[in-house]
């Protein structure tokens, strides 16, 4: 991806003062990318903060500058939607470290050139903290609710632990409280696979007019066969062949399922900074809530007194339904109100994307409360 | 709270105003909703049933899926003024240790299960010779969920054994209350108010 993601955002804040990291440095010049919908009430007590996974975007509920496609969760927030537009004013914040808008490995740094791998590494409550900044910024002193799925979840769990008081209630869909060894691994393959692509360069590929396309593209194959179901791929491709009525005996994408993976792996080059894509998986490997509060999952929560959401997909094998009830079980040793579902739905991980009813009701009914 | 079953509605006229409750097995949150509508208790659920749990979430309810004989253990002792047991005692693996569970984690517990020794289902057994099938329980003995059928002495017996004090006790037939003498007998339906 070699565009100008600056120019993308309709909404940007430059932050004054520098962003304390977790790694003990701080940031400079930092620049949120974001979008909002619905309209802010005059006490200020109607915002829900959307947090985006690891490749989305803020244009949770509007067109995608670059694709064309509508937002990513579209079905879920907008008028009479279960994310009511029409009640909420709802806010999406490109995560620190991305390329849609918001500072990250590609934006420039105080030399003029871009960061590349000089961009310090990052982590969830830094992400976090950008979104603390944000709202500092619009006024906002406590969300009617922090949302998020995966990575967002990841966000909306951190902010209920770190920052008790900004939010009244988080509902965190089919997340963790930390990586496992498993989804680490399945990282680092993700993340060797660019850094292994001779047009990588050590990260410093953008001004060479060319970027680890195949790197990233492999990376992201990885990835997607984890947000689905085994049963949802076979369902969805068996072992049809594709546009062909037999194998080729050769090293084509005979299968519609390679196919697949090879359009998704390439479609996303288009719209992802590979460097970005190091960074943030990077971040979400290093997430351990309980870790960052001594090593009991219930201390992190100790402080919280948000209503409390957690759901899960009886599918979803990246982060299994017992990741969610592990998060259940610590918030109500600590006391927190806390509500846990594990949904059935087809579609893995992926699910909190997509057409599952049960959801939709879970969510209006617990934002609505 | 007059549309609730009749045992809840025991329950939730005899819980203190106010109260920290946990509700073990709430099914849709119906007792959980008139006691945070009606005694603007804190309350809290588990249920096992996902779209039960999901109901009641959409109602605004704080209630996580969960198996009694599982997933009672994670909850700090005395972490609840009531805890609550209703119609699910007699659907649990090992009762004597929900029962123990419970008395841990609520300073004090509400239980409530339809008595076996009901004088309909005396009847069924000793003169049609099967399992009853009677309006409380309903479902044949295949697929019923209550594999540990109990009877108002049995329970009594169990409370003797562990320990446990009434506090309270209350026996139902169909909607109306009846007094304790022969409750064995005479009651389709008891509820307990039980302490340490």
């Amino acid at each position: 991806m070699a565009s100008t993601a600056q120019s993308l955002s309709n909404q940007v804040l430059d932050l004054a003062t520098p962003l304390p990291l977790d790694g003990g440095q701080s940031l400079d010049g930092v620049r949120i990318a974001y979008e909002t919908c619905g309209t802010l009430n005059p006490d200020k007590s109607n915002a829900i903060l959307i947090c985006h996974a690891l490749t989305g975007d803020q244009y949770v509920a509007s067109s995608h500058p670059i694709t064309g496609k509508p937002g990513w969760w579209a079905r879920m927030v907008g008028p009479g939607k279960p994310i009511d537009t029409g009640r909420f004013y709802v806010i999406c914040a490109n995560v620190l470290g991305s390329c849609m808008g918001s500072t990250g490995p590609a934006s420039a740094a105080a030399d003029g050139q871009p960061y590349g791998m000089r961009f310090p590494v990052i982590t969830i409550r830094d992400m976090v903290r950008a979104q603390i900044a944000l709202l500092d910024t619009l006024g906002i002193a406590q969300l009617h609710a922090v949302v998020g799925g995966s990575m967002g979840g990841m966000q909306a769990l951190s902010l209920a632990a770190n920052f008790p008081d900004r939010a009244a209630a988080a509902l965190a869909i089919a997340s963790t409280a930390r990586h496992s060894a498993q989804n680490i691994a399945f990282h680092e393959v993700g993340r060797q696979a660019i850094m292994a692509d001779p047009k990588w360069q050590g990260g410093d590929y953008y001004a060479s007019g060319t970027s680890p396309d195949a790197g990233l593209a492999v990376a992201r194959m990885a990835a997607h066969i984890t947000y689905l179901s085994e049963e949802g791929m076979h369902e969805k491709f068996g072992r049809r062949l594709q546009d062909r009525s037999a194998k080729t005996f050769g090293f084509d994408a005979d299968f519609q399922v390679e196919s697949y993976l090879r359009h998704q792996g390439l479609s996303f080059t288009d719209r992802f900074d590979a460097n970005s894509y190091l960074y943030i998986t990077r971040a979400m490997d290093y997430f351990d809530l309980a870790e960052e509060h001594g090593g009991r999952l219930a201390d992190a929560f100790a402080k919280t007194t948000a209503r409390v959401c957690l759901v899960s997909f009886d599918t979803d094998w990246l982060y299994p339904t017992a990741e969610s009830r592990g998060i259940a079980h610590a918030l109500n040793a600590a006391g927190a109100p806390v509500s846990f579902v594990e949904l059935s739905a087809p579609y893995g991980h992926d699910s909190f994307l997509l057409d599952v009813p049960a959801l939709d009701r879970v969510v209006e009914g617990f934002l609505g409360a | 709270m007059s549309n609730l079953r009749p045992d809840l509605a025991v329950i939730a006229a005899n819980v203190a105003p106010g109260a920290r409750v946990l509700d073990v097995g709430c099914g849709d949150g119906a007792l959980m909703a008139a006691l945070r509508d009606g005694k603007q208790a804190d309350a809290r659920g588990m249920e096992l049933d996902p779209h039960n749990v999901a109901m009641c979430v959409a109602r605004g309810l704080s209630v996580i899926q969960g198996d009694a004989d599982v997933d009672l253990s994670f909850y700090p002792d005395a972490s609840f003024d009531y805890a609550i047991l209703s119609q699910t005692l007699q659907t649990t693996k090992r009762p004597d240790l929900v029962l123990d569970e419970l008395l841990r984690i609520g300073r004090r517990a509400f239980v409530s299960f339809p008595n076996f020794a009901h004088w309909r289902v005396r009847l069924s057994l000793l003169w049609g010779g099967r399992m009853p099938v009677t309006r409380l329980l309903p479902v044949a003995w295949y697929e019923t969920p209550n594999i540990h059928h109990v009877t108002i002495d049995d329970f009594r017996s169990l409370l003797d054994t562990r320990g446990v004090k009434v506090e309270e006790a209350w026996f139902l037939t169909g909607d109306k209350r009846i007094s304790a003498a022969a409750a064995n007998f005479r009651a389709e339906h008891a509820v307990f108010l039980l302490s340490r």
